[in-house]
Formats: C-alpha cells, sequence, structure tokens
C-alpha cells in the first residue's frame, strides 16, 4: 500500500517488517518517532530507557539471546553509548541488531551539529545513509541482513530532513521472525584481553569484506547524466543534488556511509571531466577521495555547517538560482520560548530574582536562558548541571556555594544527572540541585521516563521516587515547593542555598501541555487597577503583552496559572471567569 | 513540474494538521509529494515552516528562496518573515492575525506595521484575510488552519468536494462538522 510516511515513520515499518523483537530506545530530536511507532506494533517490545547506554545495552542483550533488536538516538546520544558501541563492534551480535542516530545539521533542536559518521568508522561498524522515506524503510529491513550476514551491529544515519519529511512509501508485511538459539562463547562475547586481542583481527578482516561489499551492494548507485560534472553525494544532499541538476550531471549516491568503496569511486570518476563531493557537515567522502588520488570539489566551496539546500548546491556549483523579491528591512525574530503555564517560569523567575549563577541543562528549561528571565549560564550536555555544579563549587567554596544552583529535569536527571549526584553526596559539597519535575520528558514531544509512573506505551509502569532515590544517596535536604508558588520558591531556594551541605530542591508540577492537566480560566485586566508598571512582563510569559499603556492577556494563550498575579501589586490582574 | 506550498507561522497554531491535509489530498490526486516539518525546540512558540512539495517527482523535501508558489501564513509578521522564498508571481495567502514575538512583548522591538502594504508595494500577489474571526465563527479559534486552506483551495484546479473529503479523513469525526464549517469559510461561500 502506498502511503506518506515520515522518514522515522518508514523506519519503524521497516524494522516491524523485518522481524525486528526487542527495541529500547532514549527519545532525543529528530530521532523519537522511530521509537514512537516502533511502539504501535504488537509485535515489537519497546521501551524508553533512561539513556543511550542503557538502551544500546539492552539492544545488545536482546540480539545476544537471538532476537532482531532496535535502539534509537540523536547524534549527542551516540556520545552516551559510544562505550558499548566500540566493543559490541568486536564482540559481533547473534540475531540483527540496528542502531538509529539521527543528525541535526543546523540545530533545529540541538547543542552541536557533531557528525555521526566519524562514530561509524572509529568503531568499524557498518553505517547505512538513506535518502528519504521508502529508503528508510528498505535500508532498516536489509540492514538485518547486513547486520546477520557480517557478524556486526549496523547503524543507521537519519537526519533531521529525512527524519521529519514525509514522502512515499510502497510497504509490505512482515516477515516471519526467525528467533536463534542463545549459544554460550566465551571467546565471542568476554571482552578480556585475552580474547579481545583475538577478535580484533576479525573486526579488521570484517571491514575489507565490507568494503568488497560496499563496491556493487544495492545501497550504492550511478547515476549517469550528462558527464561534465560528477557528483558523490548521499542523504538529504542527494535530493538538493537532483533537484539542482536532474539529468544535466552524473551522479554517484552513497547509500552506505561506511565503509566507503574505493573501485566504484575511482570508476566514476574516471567516467566524469569534474568530480565534486556534496555532503553536510564533515568532509569524510571528500577525504576519502582525496586518498584515492582524486581531486575534488568540496569543502573548498561548501561550509562545514549548518544545513545545505537546492540552491545553495546550485550556487556553489556555478549554478544561478532563482531570483526573490525582499522587504529591506529587518523584521524581529520569533525564538522559541517558554510556554504560557510553563511550571519552568515560576521557578527561573525566582532564580532570575536572587540574581543566582545557574549551571543548566538539556531540556525545555534551557529557555530560561533567553530574555526577560536569562537566568541560566551554562548548558553542556546531558547532565553536566549536576556534576559541574561540584566542580564550580569545589574551585570557588563559599564564594559561590550560597549563590549557585544547577537546574535539570526529571528525564534528564534520569539519564544522567543521577551519578553527579552521586558525587555531591560522596565528595560533599554544599551544591543546591534543583530538580524540575514536570512529570514528562517535555522538549521531545512528551515521552514517558522512570519518574513518570507509565511506560511508553501509557500503561502503568515502576515509577522511582526522586525523594526517595535522593535520601538514599545521602541527602538530608531534600525540599519539594509548587514553582507556581512565588514566595514559597523564593523561601526554600534561599534556605537551601545558605546551607553549608548538599542540597536538592525538587520543583514539581506537571507539563502545563500535559493532556490530563486542568487549566484555569484566563486572566482578565481590571484596567482600572493596571498601573502599566510592566512588573508582569518580567516573566516573559507570551500570553501577556501591553496594549495601550495596559496590560493585555491573550485569551488564547493564558492558562491562569496565576504566576503574574503575584508580581501585581495593584491587583489589576483577576481570575477570569469559568466558562460554562 | 514541482509545485511549492510553505506553511508559516507560530509554532502551536496548527500548521501540522495544515500539511497533513494537503499531503494527503495531493497523494490522493496522484501526485509525487514531500512534506517536510519542524519538530522540537523550535516548536515553543517559535517561528514555524513546513513545506509541501508535489508534482511528477519531487526531490528536495525543502523549499528554498524564490521557490514558492504560495506561502500560507498563519500570522502577519511570520508572511513578512518569508517573503524571500517566493517565486516570482507566487501568491501570499495569510491570516492578518497579529501575535506579539517576545521582542516585542519585552520592549526590544515594535511589532512592524503596514508589512501587507509593504509586500503588496513590492508588486507581490497578498490574499489577507482575518482566519481568526471566520474560525470562531465555525465553532473554534483553532480552526484557523482550515479556514486558510479553504482560501488556499480557491487557487487550486481540485473541487472542492476532494477537498471536503481529504478533511473528512484527516481530522476527529467529532470536530469534522466544525472544520468543514471553517473550510467553507475560508472560501466565502458560507
Amino acid at each position: 500500500m502506498k502511503q506518506l510516511m515520515l522518514g522515522n515513520q518508514a523506519f519503524a515499518r521497516g524494522l516491524y517488517e523485518a522481524g525486528c523483537a526487542v527495541a529500547s530506545s532514549y527519545p532525543g530530536t529528530p530521532s523519537t518517532e522511530v521509537t514512537e511507532e516502533a511502539a504501535k506494533y504488537d509485535e515489537i517490545y519497546c521501551e524508553w530507557a533512561p539513556n543511550e547506554k542503557v538502551a544500546l545495552e539492552v539492544a545488545f542483550g536482546a540480539s545476544l539471546a537471538g532476537r532482531r533488536s532496535f535502539c534509537g538516538m540523536k547524534h549527542v546520544g551516540l556520545n552516551v553509548a559510544a562505550d558499548p558501541l566500540f566493543t559490541c563492534s568486536y564482540t559481533g551480535v547473534n540475531a540483527g541488531m540496528v542502531i538509529c542516530v539521527a543528525d541535526d545539521a543546523g540545530m533545529h533542536s540541538s547543542q552541536n551539529e557533531q557528525d555521526s559518521r566519524h562514530y561509524a568508522a572509529a568503531a568499524k561498524v557498518p553505517m547505512l545513509e538513506p535518502s528519504d522515506s521508502e529508503e528508510a524503510y528498505l535500508f532498516a529491513r536489509k540492514a538485518y541482513e547486513l547486520s546477520e550476514e557480517f557478524d556486526t551491529p549496523v547503524i543507521m544515519k537519519m537526519c533531521t530532513r529525512i527524519a521529519h519529511s514525509q514522502s512515499i512509501v510502497e510497504t509490505g508485511e512482515r516477515t516471519e521472525e526467525k528467533r536463534l538459539p542463545y549459544e554460550k562463547n566465551i571467546a565471542k562475547y568476554v571482552m578480556m584481553p585475552g580474547n579481545a586481542i583475538r577478535r580484533h583481527p576479525i573486526v579488521e578482516e570484517r571491514t575489507r569484506k565490507l568494503t568488497a561489499y560496499a563496491e556493487d551492494c544495492a545501497f550504492n548507485r550511478v547515476e549517469m547524466g550528462g558527464t561534465k560534472l560528477g557528483i558523490i553525494t548521499s542523504s538529504t544532499c542527494y535530493q538538493y543534488v537532483k533537484e539542482a541538476f536532474g539529468e544535466e550531471a552524473s551522479i554517484l549516491k552513497l547509500g552506505m556511509a561506511y565503509p566507503l568503496p574505493e573501485k566504484l569511486i575511482l570508476d566514476f570518476a574516471a567516467k566524469v571531466d569534474k568530480l565534486a563531493v556534496v555532503e553536510e557537515l564533515d568532509p569524510i567522502i571528500e577525504d576519502h577521495c582525496r586518498k584515492l588520488g582524486l581531486t575534488v570539489i568540496g569543502k573548498d566551496v561548501f561550509p562545514l555547517e549548518g544545513e545545505y539546500s537546492q540552491n545553495m548546491v546550485a550556487e556553489r556549483l556555478g549554478k544561478e538560482p532563482p531570483s526573490y523579491k525582499s522587504l529591506g528591512e529587518a523584521l524581529p525574530g520569533r525564538p522559541p520560548v517558554m510556554c504560557a503555564g510553563c511550571p519552568h517560569r515560576g521557578l527561573f523567575y525566582t532564580l532570575s530574582k536572587n540574581h543566582c549563577t545557574v549551571l543548566g541543562d538539556i531540556g525545555c528549561y534551557t529557555l530560561g536562558a533567553v530574555s526577560p528571565l536569562n537566568a541560566i549560564e551554562l548548558t553542556l550536555c546531558m547532565g553536566a548541571s549536576v556534576s559541574s555544579i561540584h566542580g564550580f563549587n569545589k574551585a570557588l567554596g563559599e564564594e559561590s556555594e550560597g549563590k549557585t544552583v544547577a537546574v535539570i529535569g526529571d528525564s534528564t536527571f534520569m539519564h544522567s544527572g543521577m551519578t553527579g549526584l552521586a558525587n555531591i553526596a560522596y565528595n560533599q559539597s554544599a551544591s543546591t540541585v534543583i530538580i524540575l519535575d514536570n512529570s514528562i520528558t517535555g522538549m521531545t514531544g512528551h515521552q514517558q521516563n522512570p519518574t513518570t509512573g507509565y511506560n511508553i506505551k501509557g500503561d502503568p509502569a515502576g515509577k522511582i521516587d526522586l525523594e526517595s532515590l535522593c535520601r538514599a544517596m545521602g541527602f538530608q535536604r531534600v525540599t519539594v515547593v509548587d514553582p507556581y508558588d512565588l514566595e514559597a520558591c523564593d523561601r526554600v531556594l534561599k534556605e537551601e542555598m545558605a546551607a553549608k551541605e548538599p542540597s536538592v530542591i525538587i520543583s514539581r508540577r506537571p507539563c502545563a501541555l500535559l493532556k490530563y492537566v486542568k487549566h484555569q480560566p484566563p486572566l482578565r485586566v481590571d484596567k482600572e487597577k493596571c498601573v502599566g508598571c510592566k512588573s508582569c512582563m518580567k516573566i516573559g510569559c507570551p500570553a501577556i503583552s501591553i496594549k495601550d499603556g495596559k496590560a493585555a492577556i491573550d485569551n488564547t494563550l493564558c492558562v491562569g496559572c496565576g504566576v503574574c498575579r503575584q508580581l501585581c501589586r495593584p491587583d489589576a490582574l483577576q481570575p477570569g471567569e469559568v466558562r460554562k | 513540474m514541482t509545485k511549492n506550498i510553505m506553511i508559516v507561522g507560530v509554532g502551536g497554531q496548527g500548521s501540522l494538521l495544515a500539511s497533513k491535509l494537503l499531503g494527503h489530498l495531493l497523494l490522493s490526486e496522484g501526485y509525487d509529494v514531500k512534506v517536510s516539518e519542524v519538530h522540537g525546540m523550535s516548536q515553543r512558540g517559535g517561528s514555524v515552516v513546513t513545506y509541501v512539495r508535489f508534482g511528477d517527482k519531487v526531490y528536495s523535501p525543502i523549499i528554498d528562496k524564490g521557490e514558492a508558489d504560495f506561502i500560507v501564513s498563519f500570522e502577519e509578521l511570520e508572511a513578512a518573515r518569508y517573503v524571500e522564498y517566493l517565486k516570482e508571481g507566487g501568491r501570499i495567502v495569510t491570516n492578518t492575525q497579529q501575535i506579539d514575538p517576545m521582542p516585542v512583548i519585552i520592549g526590544a522591538a515594535p511589532y512592524p506595521e503596514g508589512l501587507i502594504g509593504k509586500m503588496q508595494a513590492l508588486g507581490i500577489r497578498v490574499d489577507a484575510m482575518d482566519c481568526l474571526s471566520l474560525a470562531e465563527k465555525a465553532g473554534s479559534a483553532k480552526a484557523v488552519n482550515i479556514v486558510l486552506m479553504g482560501r488556499l483551495s480557491l487557487y487550486f484546479d481540485i473541487p472542492a468536494e476532494k477537498w471536503q473529503k481529504a478533511i473528512a479523513e484527516c481530522v476527529p469525526a467529532k470536530f469534522e462538522e466544525m472544520n468543514q464549517k471553517a473550510f467553507l469559510l475560508g472560501r466565502g461561500e458560507a
């Protein structure tokens, strides 16, 4: 059946049809929907793991047990999962194992734009790179055959434009899952030096065989057109090249990003007058071509950063892009903001008011760094807030301990904040860690996590109690506060920062976008009382603006959280009337 | 020949339903279709863009500057923001609703005035209407997306019944009647 499918949805369909039985992932834009869609098939056991390293090891365990498995993550997630990745390259697999990594060139929702293809080369694991939904579907199916034939995990690299674009897919049926028996094999699976030394040459031999496979596999193909220009490309760049050049140029489309073929590239180069490589981010194909002794146009004309497009490809390779009209005036930007009613807002207002040094983490609350709150001074990677506050306080001592806090979301805390907290408990700094518990993984679009009490399908699951967990680590000071209550936030923050011992504040209120959260009617402004002092504007709520010198509430956005009311001295902001 | 429709607005305004509807409709018309969306951080009240492309064979999932046949905008400032993406001779279909972005809210910049007039002064065809009022008339402020689709449908050779069928297939049954009304209001037929 032909249907429009998101790249991630098509990927999940491929997993299903290939007989995948176990999937474990950690959400991360743009990879999240692969696992969410896979969870819609009852034949696949799916779960959200606390982090990518755990997820990859779960998937490996399932493969070891003889069932086809999957693990999905975003590019930075692969940094977390790198440890098991590098060594399961040595052990190989039992049943097929596929890893999805989704890059985010252009950083639509990421803290860096690292190129995941380096990992395939570094871990010596084959990597496939689809260029639309149809290929995401087909490659996912074939990836399992490749995995089992070559005894290796297989990485499939997605990117934002493949993951989050819909194109037409013709789907098929699920093939009956072939369960493989688990057999004890110490020499293959116990990677102590004596065994690993014997596995390493097997990895090198496998890479030689995979390179030979890459020379004439179905993943790579030549599309001959005009021979004045030949372009080697992959992934979404292939689409930009086709759009810009059609049949004018000849194209070598590489669907296998690692290992790269040699003869195929040399033969293609010999057929064209001039050779160009079009690839986003790092010059991986280009460097490979240069090693083969070829002269290529590449990063001398194309950027190392950001997303490409058809016009950029056309222009950099000497074609005229279309003309357009321009307004010629600078327009105010529209950066993303915390939603109206976001529970993080009240807490960040309190931090801003107290002039705290705030070390932040990864999640919606990173938006606490933007105007008017400007309340976050560090965002590095998952869990870094908790670890780095300890280092910050060890470096500065009492000078910083009384005014510095770490903020981390519930899901990020479970991902990799816990280990940092263990370090604070063990090596003792008077650090204050604030867990922003909004009862969901927010930024990636509402995924459950170990603190919510529900699993990926929304069914009841185990629930980790944050207070008990912190106390079990040895924290004597664990306080829960409602971030809608500014007075309580202020009092608790001051007390905990002043304490001469480690402390945890749990700022608890569910995300305002959760379906089960009941909203209050929008507030209304008493224009007689409003003096236009703009105190309510200090919290940066998108539902409040100033119209004709008085506060105005956008009824379509306001959820009646009442945080702004607490800042209004003339009491001009009134509860709205309940709609009947 | 590939046709390009860009849908722009503010995160949370419902552009994903509009692109879903278009994708569904154009697929049923036998076209090759690509739809490109933005998820994650960018959705939180920020400026959002969705690309819909259709034709015999579509390659790139995105629309570049100077390529859009139509820009469908949920908000006035957003229409102006993406004007460079419009093809020579293309058309802007926009809601006249103004939503203050954070720089305006905090007083760092004014909301630009007369944007529609400025675009028209460049010779750009702008079809501007108050979609929010029409959506509220249909029964929900959330139906701005379908009002806009109604307006857009006037510029297509695809009969209204096919759009209405696509709406029936893309929205939950309990909201269908309201959305069908919004569609007709957008067309100026209700």
